[in-house]
């Protein structure tokens, strides 16, 4: 079956918090619905000698679950949003330095790993990290009509065919990371791709948003 | 990441500061910082805000089997994680003594003083029990994690209720929150641990630490106490020694300060209880605070998806087909996997006339392939034939000299069939 596009595509509420942590150099939480992360970055610090790169800083990323100690999943995760943040900031500004991004889940809904992008750029932009653009992520499930939903609930998440995560960079709208699962078509794939290009925007316009406020002089 | 280090300099003066009884914070000696309770979406959550320390428990619930010792007790799990996002001096996936020592006080805190009934958890005697875990995540360390953790920790477990079972004979049914009503733990009491920390040797006495003073202090004093002035458990560190006097003194306060918490605990709760019962949402979202300046919210949104289709067809067309004709493997016999497509042993002579014998039987189809092997290696030996030096002082004894006859300059298009007989042939000729 072939997803046809639909009308009512949707993305939950959203809600952001920058700086509410005192000991990190840039935190933000983001909540999607009920699915909330807590990011926190620290750095640039010094850096592990065993760690160190010589022309760039080493970025590491832990996904902190709610229940339990990180496992299998976590660290896909981790690799996930590493290899997307990697791709955005300017690492070679600073050469032989730790960067450290954490991520706590604070609650699962459906869409994690897209609130855990977008509580990791806000958190990098509240740390004030040069970037070369921001990215955000966008979850897209296929359910067993052909429908496209963004940003799926943990129910509709499990009735999907099919489930795709896309990080999308602000500049071009390109995708920085993609992580599917299920099976789908080409044409589904192209047709998510171009859905999450259209909810990214309004994504980096709450961004822009929640920039301009918290610089802003009154509420 | 290391800790930043405290200078000399912010050492004297903090304790200057506490010779004058003043704190950084502007606090009375014996002043908490200000509490906030808050709970998140699901049950069991909980959310602990003391000044700026930030700490968040998540109870959870599972069906275990019981230790052979207490076959009809349910297992209370307790654990403190110290996650780099508290501190940068705390490590991931590593046991410090902080936080043995905070799992140790909690655990003795929570589970030796018999605060929750482990009985009412009991599904099966020596068969199926609850086994309650509560995980603590620090968030924001800026001093007496410890009160933070076991507030946090009994409070999550107030709030918290388990799945209802229900056992017919041997099979025990567990329903979910939709078929039935989740059940609240039974808990006798509410143990709350204060720390007193002290400095110059016990001369000054300061409640609720923040980071800073923790950094400075000589000793610590936890005493956890429930509200009728029960003194659950009692731990000192640092190693002062600490009068009588001194420790009656805590103790007196200590049972202030947890009366107080206590109601606050319950005020907490009972607010979420209602928010619950309205049928609102309630949880981490809601309780965001909307006034700051460095919150935002945004409603849900409609994403268009007017062009979408368009789009995603004009990329597919615009994008090369993929090519048609996949390479597939040649198997020589079905059911038969090879590695390395077929290619010959070429390093020992012996064994390729047994190789022959073996093309032989096999199908036409390999014979093929393997003509055009022999093919390969013919014109490898034929080009090795031709410059082949001899070294008087090798160490080998025998040199085989691998084509010893001017090599035929037949042209390759001859079928593979005719060349391959040339080939073994050949090779006969080189055995003798």
């Amino acid at each position: 079956m072939e997803a046809c596009g639909s009308s009512s595509v949707s993305l939950r509420e959203f809600g952001c918090e920058q700086s509410l942590l005192s000991r990190p150099d840039g935190s933000a939480s983001f909540t999607q619905g009920d699915t909330s992360v807590l990011a926190a970055v620290y750095g640039p610090a010094e850096v592990k000698v065993s760690k160190e790169i010589y022309d760039r800083a080493t970025l590491e990323v832990l996904i902190q679950p709610k229940v339990g100690l990180p496992g299998v999943r976590e660290r896909s995760q981790e690799q996930c949003v590493r290899e997307t943040c990697e791709a955005s900031l300017l690492l070679t500004l600073h050469p032989r330095s730790s960067l450290t991004l954490i991520l706590q889940v604070i609650h699962d809904a459906g869409s994690l790993l897209s609130c855990c992008l977008n509580a990791a750029c806000m958190a990098l932009m509240d740390a004030g990290l040069p970037m070369s653009c921001l990215f955000c992520g966008v979850t897209c499930a296929i359910d067993t009509d052909g429908q496209i939903i963004t940003d799926p609930t943990a129910a509709q998440e499990k009735e999907s065919r099919a489930l795709m995560t896309f990080a999308v960079d602000s500049k071009d709208r390109k995708v920085l990371m993609s992580l599917t699962k299920g099976s789908f078509s080409v044409h589904e794939l192209q047709q998510c791709i171009a859905v999450s290009q259209k909810a990214s925007e309004k994504i980096f316009q709450f961004y822009r948003d929640s920039v301009r406020r918290r610089y802003s002089k009154t509420l | 990441m290391k800790d930043t280090p405290l200078s000399n300099c912010e050492r004297d003066f903090l304790l200057k500061a506490i010779e004058e009884k003043k704190r950084l914070d502007g606090r009375q000696t014996y002043d908490y910082r200000k509490m906030k309770i808050t709970f998140g979406t699901d049950y069991g959550c909980c959310f602990v805000d003391l000044g700026k320390t930030r700490v968040m428990a998540q109870v959870s619930c599972e069906l275990v089997a019981p230790k052979e010792s207490r076959p009809n007790e349910g297992i209370m799990f307790f654990n403190i994680e110290l996650s780099p996002m508290a501190s940068p001096a705390f490590e991931p996936g590593r046991q410090s003594e902080l936080s043995v020592k905070l799992n140790r006080q909690l655990e003795r805190c929570l589970r030796n003083s018999k605060c929750i009934d482990t009985e009412s958890l009991c599904v099966v005697s020596g068969e199926k029990v609850w086994q309650i875990r509560v995980d603590v995540h620090m968030l924001n360390h800026d001093g007496n994690l410890m009160d933070a953790a076991s507030i946090a920790a009994i409070t999550a477990l107030c709030h918290f209720r388990r799945p209802d079972v229900g056992i017919q004979g041997d099979e025990v049914t567990v329903y979910s929150a939709e078929e039935r009503d989740p059940i609240p733990l039974s808990i006798y009491h509410m143990p709350i641990s204060v720390s007193f920390s002290f400095f110059q040797q016990g001369t000054y006495l300061l409640v609720d630490p923040c980071e800073r003073e923790e950094r400075v202090m000589d000793g610590l004093l936890m005493i956890a106490m429930n509200k009728h002035r029960e003194i659950c458990s009692i731990q000192s560190s640092g190693g002062i020694m600490l009068l009588k006097e001194q420790v009656m003194r805590c103790s007196k306060i200590a049972s202030v300060k947890v009366s107080e918490i206590t109601e606050l605990i319950s005020k907490a709760l009972e607010n979420d209880k209602k928010a619950r019962k309205a049928g609102g949402r309630c949880g981490f979202a809601e309780s965001m605070p909307q006034e700051r300046i460095t919150a935002l919210k945004m409603d849900e949104t409609p994403v268009e998806m007017t062009d979408v289709t368009d789009r995603a067809s004009d990329i597919i067309q615009r994008a090369e087909a993929p090519p048609q004709t996949v390479p597939s493997p040649v198997v020589p016999v079905p059911g038969v996997g090879q590695v390395g497509q077929g290619l010959q042993n070429s390093w020992g002579l012996e064994e390729e006339d047994e190789e022959e014998e073996e093309n032989d039987n096999s199908g036409e189809e390999q014979e093929e392939k393997v003509t055009k092997m022999e093919e390969e290696q013919h014109e490898k030996e034929e080009s090795r034939g031709g410059d082949v030096v001899e070294i008087s002082d090798s160490e080998e004894e025998e040199v085989v000299i691998l084509h010893p006859e001017t090599p035929d300059k037949t042209p390759k298009n001859t079928g593979p069939s005719s060349h391959q007989k040339r080939a073994a042939a050949s090779k006969k000729r080189q055995k003798k």
